[in-house]
């Protein structure tokens, strides 16, 4: 059995805010002009209660900048990519390619070729699973994931382990749901052909010392892999400062459209890969004989890709940018402790995931009542939250809990929101009792 | 036994929440079901009774008495028990054919259809199909 304290210290912020945290103290983040940006904030629900959007772990809403710009491209700029000579398909790529610039400065790539456009996090991993993978691990060999991944960087591995007979290596956590940094060190061995762990933790919040990890598997020569879905939307990611070698997250929860994602990966990494899918965009020249495979990052690309959505996550980019992830991280930073310690308040609630390096996500039990009971009750009060086990299930039975209620907050939410969600939660304990 | 057919009892329900002009007080009442039905036992509360893929857990057994079809159903969430609680009322002691037919509409009239959403996640829907399984068991091996 676990033993969860009760009150607990508000988390602190992660090492990698912190350092640009000390230049931007004197930013002001004025959240009420933010939600004027998202259309969607200001609808109302059932009996004309006001939306409390605190889902965004799950997806997050869209600013009007990114809306406008998907809208502007399919009025005035669309077409094919990279093929036509006419107008259009010039206007198109330039838009596509030109995301992808923006993309690659975003995460401090050194140059866009090292970012492929993807559906989402989880068809990067399975594309680093199915070719890089495929190609360095063998029987015998060993993948290193962590407890608290979601399904999408543990189920590619566990294919690739059972189609080549290689091992699935966990890393464990303790009660708080950190790492167990020795344990990971020890797992690090002659075998390990990848390390694949989550920057932040989509369950629990917990922000995992990534750095620290990924010179502990360098000094093996062993890559790593980053599921940043979590981390994109509320710290700055720099994928050199953090020399990771390949780097995955989804545009939808960083306030782009759903549909598109990127792997980054280290070029000389991504140059050796055989391709993923085979189709168009990615091929050099065909003939029925023989293939040649188009250079970096294209050879990735097979199809026509989500050309709107590429455009859309560019303009994402941009918003975040305007606003500064530094100052984003502060108000979010602010606003999970806050929630943090109304909810520490209300008798009965069990907060899981108490890790001193938290960012965005508040996952808790409402006492003894059922999470999809109270994720019901609080729907109807207007309130979005997630119930359940966040496509974290071995998560879930480490911590021996079928499901959790999880508050995940965006650069928009607010004060008041935390206050309803208590409010919510009081009517939930009462209801219930 | 309890002879009313299911669209008379459907109307039993639907007159109960009326009463109600608000969803808190529906919710308040659906609890209150929920928290009055009668038990699975523990020892059936096992994976061959579950229904799989909710987030809230859902148990079901079914025997036929006397022509009629005999529901037990149970869950971990109070909110889905109470919807049980009014499907095992509407579905039990009737006869395998009238299960099969049954629409279920009062559900939509007392404005709670959204809960049989398979989308919902809380597996009603996928108990309501359960319990047409057996019925449908029932109906067949009655007929061989």
């Amino acid at each position: 059995m676990e033993r969860w304290t009760k009150k607990i210290a508000a988390p602190s912020l992660p090492e990698t805010t912190m350092q640009t945290l000390d230049t931007a103290v004197t930013t002001d983040y004025d959240v009420e002009k933010v939600r004027q940006d998202f259309p969607i904030l200001h609808r109302t629900i059932y009996d004309g209660r006001p939306l409390v959007y605190l889902d965004n772990a799950a997806s997050s809403q869209k600013p009007q900048a990114v809306i406008e710009r998907i809208d502007a491209y399919y009025r005035r700029e669309h077409s094919n990519v990279h093929r036509g000579v006419h107008h259009l398909s010039q206007t198109a790529t330039e838009a596509y390619e030109g995301a992808r610039a923006q993309i690659a400065r975003f995460i401090g790539a050194t140059d866009p070729r090292q970012v492929v456009y993807t559906r989402g996090t989880t068809e990067a991993v399975n594309l680093v699973a199915s070719s890089y993978g495929r190609a360095h691990v063998g029987a015998g060999d060993e993948v290193v994931i962590s407890t608290m991944e979601h399904h999408s960087n543990i189920v590619p591995w566990q294919m690739l382990c059972q189609e080549k007979g290689a091992r699935l290596r966990v890393i464990p956590i303790n009660d708080r749901g950190e790492l167990c940094f020795e344990d990971f060190e020890q797992m690090l061995g002659e075998r390990t052909k990848l390390v694949a762990v989550a920057h932040v933790s989509n369950a629990l919040g917990t922000v995992n010392p990534v750095r620290a990890m990924i010179e502990a598997a360098h000094r093996r020569q062993i890559p790593v892999l980053l599921d940043g879905a979590q981390a994109v939307p509320h710290l700055k990611v720099d994928v050199r400062a953090l020399d990771c070698d390949f780097y995955c997250f989804s545009g939808h929860k960083m306030f782009g459209p759903t549909g598109i994602g990127i792997l980054y990966g280290k070029e000389h990494l991504l140059e050796a890969m055989p391709p993923y899918q085979g189709g168009g965009d990615m091929i050099e020249t065909v003939t029925f004989e023989r293939t040649t495979y188009n250079s970096l990052p294209h050879k990735f690309e097979a199809g026509t890709p989500h050309v709107a959505g590429a455009v859309g996550l560019g303009a994402a980019v941009e918003y975040l940018e305007a606003l500064g992830l530094d100052a984003v991280a502060r108000h979010e930073h602010d606003l999970l402790a806050y929630a943090t310690d109304r909810l520490s308040e209300i008798e009965g609630v069990r907060l899981v995931g108490t890790a001193a390096q938290k960012a965005g996500v508040l996952s808790f039990l409402p006492g003894d009542v059922h999470p999809y009971d109270a994720g019901t009750i609080l729907d109807r009060l207007g309130i979005a939250v997630r119930t359940g086990h966040h496509c974290t299930q071995p998560l879930m039975q480490r911590l021996g809990l079928s499901g959790t209620v999880r508050a995940s907050f965006a650069l928009y939410n607010t004060r008041d929101e935390v206050d309803a969600l208590v409010a919510g939660l009081h009517k939930v304990m009462q209801l219930f009792g | 036994m309890n002879v009313e057919t299911i669209a008379a009892r459907e109307q039993d329900i639907i007159d109960e929440f009326e009463m109600f002009d608000d969803w808190m007080g529906k919710y308040e009442y659906l609890i209150e079901l929920g928290r009055s039905l009668p038990l699975i036992e523990d020892a059936y509360k096992t994976d061959d009774y579950r229904i799989h893929g909710c987030q809230a857990q859902v148990w079901l057994r079914a025997a036929l008495q006397e022509g009629r079809v005999r529901y037990r159903a149970d869950s971990d969430a109070l909110i889905t028990k109470g919807l049980i609680a009014l499907l095992v009322r509407v579905l039990s002691d009737q006869p395998p054919e009238a299960v099969l037919r049954a629409h279920l509409s009062f559900l939509d009239r007392i404005g709670l259809k959204e809960h049989l959403s398979p989308t919902r996640k809380n597996g009603l829907s996928a108990m309501v199909k359960q319990m047409k399984h057996y019925a449908l068991a029932f109906s067949q091996a009655a007929r061989n």
